[in-house]
């Protein structure tokens, strides 16, 4: 694994050693003294092309844990406001010796780009990338669900995969990274995947994707799901008619107290509940949902860090280790 | 100082006319002095220079009815006199140069100004397309009839990479061109269904999050124009079909008599949206390429003539509009110089025309829409020496960096193709030899 751009091209054996890595950099994240050696003397870039403080403060985190020396580069009052393409940046962190490239950009693609093109050498990781993938989200969404899963059946999560699990994702498909990260994802670990949108926040081809469409959310409910990922929504889609508005969506869409306490009615007492973040409260999601048990939204933050941490670690040191061995042999 | 008209005499010997019969040809004084037998005996044929022709298939200069020239406005990625010299090496001895400059050739003005450069340069004929649209704003109607009547002897308008989206409008430039035997070529996209378009919309778009172009877009806005040109009894061309659903509308219109041509892009014979899966901006341009289906009935189409003819959307840009993000780069792709490759690979290699068929969609019938009197001409006696030798034989591989186009941005790049242009006469002159630029005829010095 050379760059981690999608979870489309991850492989069921290189998922399931980042989530397994994640499980000890996890326990690292338990200790007083929250760091590690492995990439010290190492620099990773966080080059954000698009306001994420979520993210970027989940990978600084992760990087930092692992010792590394952080760049923080964000195109907002750099010389990417004042023209400068793509290219030129990346060889200014080429030749800053960057060895690692944390991306987030508003256009899909373009980590691919980075990672396709000789701009720049250094490992490239997609921390989301327009409307195309957010794999770390994915990962750290399948590490919240893994341990879950596991410890509903009652085993340790290390090793496993997510076969038979049952997740809804709910929302603007459409313009989600998220959930395409997750699809992806799910479906090479074993899990099916129900979308559950209204028809036109999703794909035209969706019906191509392998998954289950459902446009009711009590419907797809009351199939039972392991799990519910509630999409953000942005209220301003209904200034393009993608729904008439805001509370019409909540109606028909939205997480709210009745769901919640549906999913009690159904018997569904381990649905957990989860959301990318950040929430629009009283949109796709009531408060009730958000701050009750079901609710893995917090969990899903720390994950970050540990999945992060295991990503970087696997492409940083991994790549060390390979050249080891090449020099060896 | 170059020749201002032909002054060598040609004679091509055992050249096999559109694949059909071998003859030899005599080319003086910028016509077609002989075919056959005569050719040899010509009193002319002594002192001629003598090309040998055998293996090489003789066509009649290709006609593209879709160049972007770029001048004047961005001469940083296109010159006429660099598009011109790439549309000679492609086997073209006319190209119409589309109307997306900066001014736009929306006046006498410019599309003179345009044609004069191609007189000077001399590689090929030039002809300007004029913009529908002032600006191609989509408001209001150029000056069709002044650049009708200028120097340029407009007859092709169109507001190509930007549709006539407002019927009304449409209807009146259909109309108002019969005055002087003109056509509109539409470029078919409605515009509210691709605002930020990016790609083609269907599984790959789905997939890569971009976001989608809907074949429905080209299809509506053809629907339209091909009823409003029966309504108004007007020619109507379409440039750039694209999509399967707008060959089953095109086929239809023809069959009840509508006046309407079409027209297809190499890279659409050839090409699809899972390209687009490397986000290389090379494969970005407007229309997009679409799904293989697509691809199958574009060149369905173009073998059964429901498609008229190759128009090669030739649109050059400098590096620095591709070397980006996929959003952010330029829509387009060079053309001119592997047009006859690609359709011979696509189409001729298929079975599913002839080289009698490719003269007719690369020259015979685009010259025809164009109202071109001295291109498309048969190889007979008596007419315009536009002529092209190629080699169907030949098999090279597409490298950007040794085309004559300014534009590295050739979707074929790395593509091993067949048929090489050996020779391109130019009224009687020819403008390529031996596969390379020879020299120029230049039809005023420059005046």
């Amino acid at each position: 694994m050379k760059h981690l751009l999608s979870t489309l091209d991850l492989s069921r054996d290189d998922a399931i050693r980042i989530l397994d890595i994640a499980e000890e950099m996890a326990a690292v994240g338990t200790r007083e003294v929250k760091k590690l050696p492995a990439l010290r003397g190492r620099t990773v870039v966080n080059l954000f092309f698009e306001d994420s403080t979520r993210t970027r403060i989940s990978f600084e985190a992760a990087a930092k844990r692992l010792s590394a020396d952080v760049i923080n580069f964000a195109a907002k009052g750099s010389s990417v406001s004042k023209g400068e393409s793509l290219k030129d940046t990346a060889q200014t962190l080429q030749a800053i010796g960057a060895d690692a490239v944390v991306i987030r950009h508003w256009a899909s693609g373009a980590p691919a780009r980075l990672a396709a093109t000789d701009w720049i050498d250094a490992p490239v990781v997609n921390a989301g990338d327009g409307t195309h993938e957010h794999p770390t989200q994915a990962l750290l969404d399948a590490f919240t669900l893994r341990r879950h899963w596991a410890r509903a059946r009652g085993t340790g999560s290390l090793g496993t995969d997510l076969a038979g699990l049952k997740v809804a994702i709910v929302g603007d498909i459409l313009h989600s990274r998220v959930a395409r990260s997750n699809l992806w994802l799910l479906r090479t670990l074993g899990a099916e995947v129900t979308m559950v949108a209204p028809p036109t926040l999703l794909p035209v081809a969706a019906g191509s994707w392998p998954c289950t469409i459902n446009y009711d959310l009590d419907d797809a409910l009351a199939a039972g799901p392991d799990a519910v990922m509630m999409l953000r929504v942005q209220a301003e889609r209904m200034n393009a008619a993608f729904f008439p508005n805001a509370r019409e969506y909540s109606r028909r869409w939205g997480f709210d107290d009745a769901r919640l306490a549906a999913l009690d009615a159904h018997g569904l007492a381990e649905t957990l509940i989860l959301h990318p973040g950040p929430m629009n409260r009283g949109l796709e999601i009531s408060s009730g949902a958000a701050d009750s048990s079901r609710s893995a939204v917090l969990d899903q933050v720390s994950n970050g860090v540990a999945v992060r941490m295991a990503v970087l670690y696997l492409l940083l040191s991994g790549d060390q280790q390979r050249t080891a061995n090449e020099t060896q042999g | 100082m170059n020749p201002t008209h032909a002054t060598g005499d040609y004679l091509i010997r055992g050249a096999s006319l559109l694949a059909e019969t071998t003859a030899d040809l005599l080319v003086s004084d910028g016509r077609i002095a002989a075919v056959g037998p005569a050719a040899a005996t010509d009193a002319r044929a002594a002192s001629a220079t003598v090309i040998e022709a055998a293996g090489l298939v003789a066509l009649p200069g290709m006609v593209d009815l879709h160049t972007h020239l770029r001048e004047p406005g961005r001469e940083d990625a296109e010159t006429v006199e660099t598009g011109t010299r790439a549309a000679a090496l492609g086997g073209f001895t006319a190209v119409h140069a589309m109307a997306n400059s900066n001014p736009v050739a929306d006046t006498a003005g410019v599309v003179e100004q345009v044609w004069s450069l191609g007189r000077r340069s001399g590689w090929v004929d030039v002809r300007p397309v004029g913009a529908v649209t002032v600006g191609l704003g989509g408001e209001r109607l150029s000056e069709l009839g002044a650049m009708a009547d200028s120097r340029a002897r407009v007859r092709v308008f169109s507001d190509d990479g930007i549709c006539v989206s407002d019927p009304v409008l449409m209807r009146r430039a259909l109309e108002y061109v019969k005055a002087f035997d003109g056509v509109i070529a539409q470029h078919a996209q409605e515009p509210r269904l691709t605002e930020g378009a990016q790609m083609n919309e269907g599984e790959v778009s789905a997939v890569l999050g971009l976001a989608g172009w809907p074949a429905v877009a080209e299809e509506s806005i053809i629907a339209r124009d091909v009823l409003l040109a029966q309504h108004v009894g007007s020619r109507l061309h379409v440039c750039h079909v694209s999509t399967k659903g707008s060959v089953e509308i095109i086929r239809w219109a023809k069959e009840r008599g509508i006046q309407v041509t079409a027209e297809v892009t190499p890279h659409h014979l050839l090409l699809t949206d899972e390209l687009v899966r490397s986000y290389d901006p090379v494969y970005k341009v407007n229309p997009p390429l679409r799904r293989e289906e697509d691809v199958m009935a574009l060149r369905a189409a173009l073998a059964d003539g429901t498609i008229d003819v190759i128009g090669t959307d030739h649109a050059p840009h400098p590096s620095e509009s591709k070397e980006c993000e996929w959003a952010q780069a330029a829509m387009g792709m060079t053309g001119l110089e592997t047009a006859l490759s690609v359709v011979q690979h696509a189409m001729i290699e298929t079975g599913m025309i002839t080289w009698a068929d490719f003269a007719r969609i690369t020259s015979t019938v685009p010259a025809a829409i164009g109202r071109l009197g001295d291109q498309g001409r048969p190889l007979a006696a008596g007419e315009p020496a536009n002529l092209v030798l190629v080699d169907p034989a030949a098999r090279w591989t597409v490298d950007p960096a040794k085309m004559a186009t300014k534009g590295r941005n050739s979707p074929f790049r790395g593509l091993e193709l067949p048929g090489a242009v050996v020779a391109t006469f130019f009224r009687g002159h020819p403008t390529v030899l031996g596969g390379a630029l020879n020299t120029p005829l230049p039809l005023d010095g420059g005046a």
